[in-house]
């Protein structure tokens, strides 16, 4: 992932024009790149924060039951004294990687069958097509949730509905892409000019294709999270002795009325800002990646 | 009017095509599940039914016949509208999903004004301001909305206006303990608020960003800048000229986010412990109850079809330049 972006911020150096009285804060390009790279570290760190933090916290300790936010405990604690905000970055980072799993054979999912779709003959492709239209042709959630019951619930239930249900995005996306380029005059040209199919894909299909795969992927991450989240809220996902996020706003759904506020608010707030930070990263990643705004 | 015709036909088609893949994939789906249907009918009683029981059991149900026989079996109740019972609710299956539907239908409709009304109007508002402070946190708003999860939306919701400030009831369709005959309008509609209205927060940040986009787009047009020469003011061509263009993207829209509707309903009524069909699809799945799941994911199959086949008429009737005949 960062290959692309160290070519690029070698073509940064040349003098930019400085804007007048405010801080300097470099031209866009540097920006972006600042906030991807932000983004990716604190993406880095919460995936291994469970690891970082150990289970300090995680152990019941009834003498600190139901304690509000604090200094010490800016989670508070739950009703079996454990520390909220060890749970909840347990929680994140558990998401994390089932998002990272899921989001990753997903988006390859989306790649073969987009770029099958558009290479291979018409039967195929409306096989492909059609394919599509069956799996959006059901709400999400009800899909994910029959595969899930399909599959017999529990973590494997999870990942297989998670990862079969978010790839059609990305492959009509791609089938688009790998239409419009293998149409376009300089691959028709390529062919003229004697070059075999493989080589073509290699020199001109892959280097478009590669960038737009990589931003799909990283947008494919906010989906995939909230998804998991919802169907372990819904008691169909992760078994609810791990302390993962859709389990503790399941649990804090029961001390509600008990004006215990902390145990739902502050992990869906951590939930939010982490599919939020995808988000922004996806963004600049396509910032970046795109020929038509790279310029800039 | 021959081509409205034509054009409902072959949706219908594509429609029929569609359940009978849909009725394939799920069979197998389900019959795939190592979940032993035996054991999720006979539930707590498990001591008390024995191996000779449950071979009866198997056989009533043709649990013994191969995969290919039972799917056909099976397809040919359906065919005749016989969904199976449910065994969660003890009804059948349509009756379920009428009885539930209904109460999901008050939800979602409601939802689905209030984020089309709001939608629009925080799009139009964002649009007609476009860079100034209001703009940027009507789109601070929309994106944020955009990738908060639906269930802790309505968790938030519930603790400040049920657990603090008291204004509505923490969970259920109805006050608990009064009949369903008793039950006034008022209390059904005090009921539904909340639900309805956090499920409408969902949809509203899609529609007010499509909005504000076209809207920008037309102000930024020469159409306008003629209009504004003329005299015309800001709001004047906000009326006259983007009004009818931003329906279009928002109609569309709006029909076509039926199944995200449905999907956050699931959730919603989840939180606020509403009986209606989302509550049902959750139970369903838990309990393995799957004549019921099965009778969902059809129901829900035809619910966003007729959505998406709305928002198609819809273009049909506000857009002039793409009505019927008219193209190739």
């Amino acid at each position: 992932m960062t290959k692309p972006a160290i070519a690029i911020s070698k073509e940064v150096n040349q003098p930019p024009t400085k804007p007048k009285g405010l801080i300097y804060w470099g031209n866009r390009r540097s920006r972006t790149l600042a906030i991807a790279l932000l983004c990716f570290v604190i993406f880095s760190t919460l995936l291994l924060g469970a690891q970082l933090v150990g289970t300090e916290g995680l152990e019941i300790a009834l003498q600190n039951r139901n304690q509000p936010p604090s200094l010490a405990r800016p989670f508070g604690t739950d009703w079996l004294g454990r520390d909220m905000f060890a749970r909840t970055l347990h929680g994140l980072s558990l998401s994390l990687w089932v998002g990272l799993l899921t989001a990753i054979c997903s988006a390859v999912i989306g790649l073969v069958l987009g770029t099958l779709s558009a290479t291979m003959n018409s039967k195929v492709d409306a096989a492909i097509t059609w394919l599509i239209d069956v799996f959006l042709s059901l709400p999400h959630l009800v899909l994910i949730i029959l595969i899930a019951f399909a599959v017999g619930g529990g973590v494997p239930g999870l990942l297989i509905s998670v990862s079969v249900t978010h790839w059609m995005g990305l492959a009509r996306l791609l089938r688009a892409e790998v239409l419009q380029i293998k149409n376009s005059d300089y691959v028709q040209l390529s062919y003229k000019l004697g070059h075999s199919s493989l080589w073509i894909a290699r020199h001109h299909l892959l280097p478009h294709l590669i960038p737009q795969f990589i931003v799909g992927l990283v947008l494919l991450f906010p989906h995939v999270i909230l998804h998991e989240a919802g169907l372990t809220f819904l008691g169909l996902g992760l078994p609810p002795e791990i302390p993962a996020i859709g389990v503790i706003l399941r649990e804090a759904m029961r001390y509600l009325s008990a004006g215990y506020w902390w145990l739902g608010v502050l992990p869906g707030v951590a939930l939010l800002m982490a599919v939020k930070l995808f988000d922004i990263l996806g963004a600049s990643l396509r910032l970046l990646l795109d020929p038509k705004t790279s310029q800039e | 009017m021959k081509h409205i015709w034509r054009f409902l036909l072959q949706k219908f088609l594509h429609f029929l095509l569609l359940l009978v893949a849909l009725s394939v994939i799920s069979f197998v789906l389900v019959s795939l599940s190592p979940v032993n249907p035996v054991d999720a009918y006979i539930g707590a009683d498990v001591m008390r039914v024995g191996a000779e029981q449950r071979e009866l059991i198997a056989q009533r149900w043709g649990l013994d016949q191969p995969m290919t026989t039972r799917f056909f079996l099976w397809l040919g109740q359906v065919v005749q509208g016989n969904l199976g019972t449910s065994m969660t609710y003890n009804q059948t299956v349509s009756q379920v999903i009428a009885e539930r539907f209904e109460a999901s239908l008050a939800l979602m409709g409601l939802a689905w004004l209030f984020s089309g009304a709001f939608g629009v109007l925080l799009g139009i508002v964002a649009g007609t301001e476009e860079g100034s402070l209001l703009d940027r946190v009507i789109r601070t708003y929309a994106y944020t909305l955009a990738s908060a999860p639906a269930f802790w939306i309505a968790l938030l919701l519930l603790i400040i206006f049920s657990v603090t400030l008291q204004v509505t009831p923490i969970c259920c369709a109805t006050p608990p303990g009064t009949l369903a005959v008793d039950v006034t309008l008022w209390q059904k509609l005090h009921h539904l608020l909340l639900p309805a209205l956090t499920l409408s927060v969902i949809g509203v940040a899609n529609i007010a960003l499509h909005t504000r986009e076209k809207l920008i787009e037309i102000l930024h047009s020469n159409y306008a800048l003629f209009a504004y020469a003329q005299g015309e003011t800001t709001t004047g061509v906000v009326l006259h000229h983007g009004l009818r263009n931003v329906a279009l993207p928002a109609i569309t829209l709006q029909f076509a986010s039926l199944g995200e509707l449905f999907g956050g309903s699931v959730l919603i009524e989840k939180v606020f412990n509403y009986p209606g069909l989302g509550d049902a699809t959750v139970q369903a799945a838990l309990r393995s109850d799957v004549p019921l799941l099965l009778g969902i994911v059809f129901f829900s199959a035809t619910f966003v079809f007729i959505g998406n086949t709305l928002a198609d008429l819809s273009y049909q009737i506000i857009d002039p330049r793409i009505r019927f005949g008219k193209s190739t």
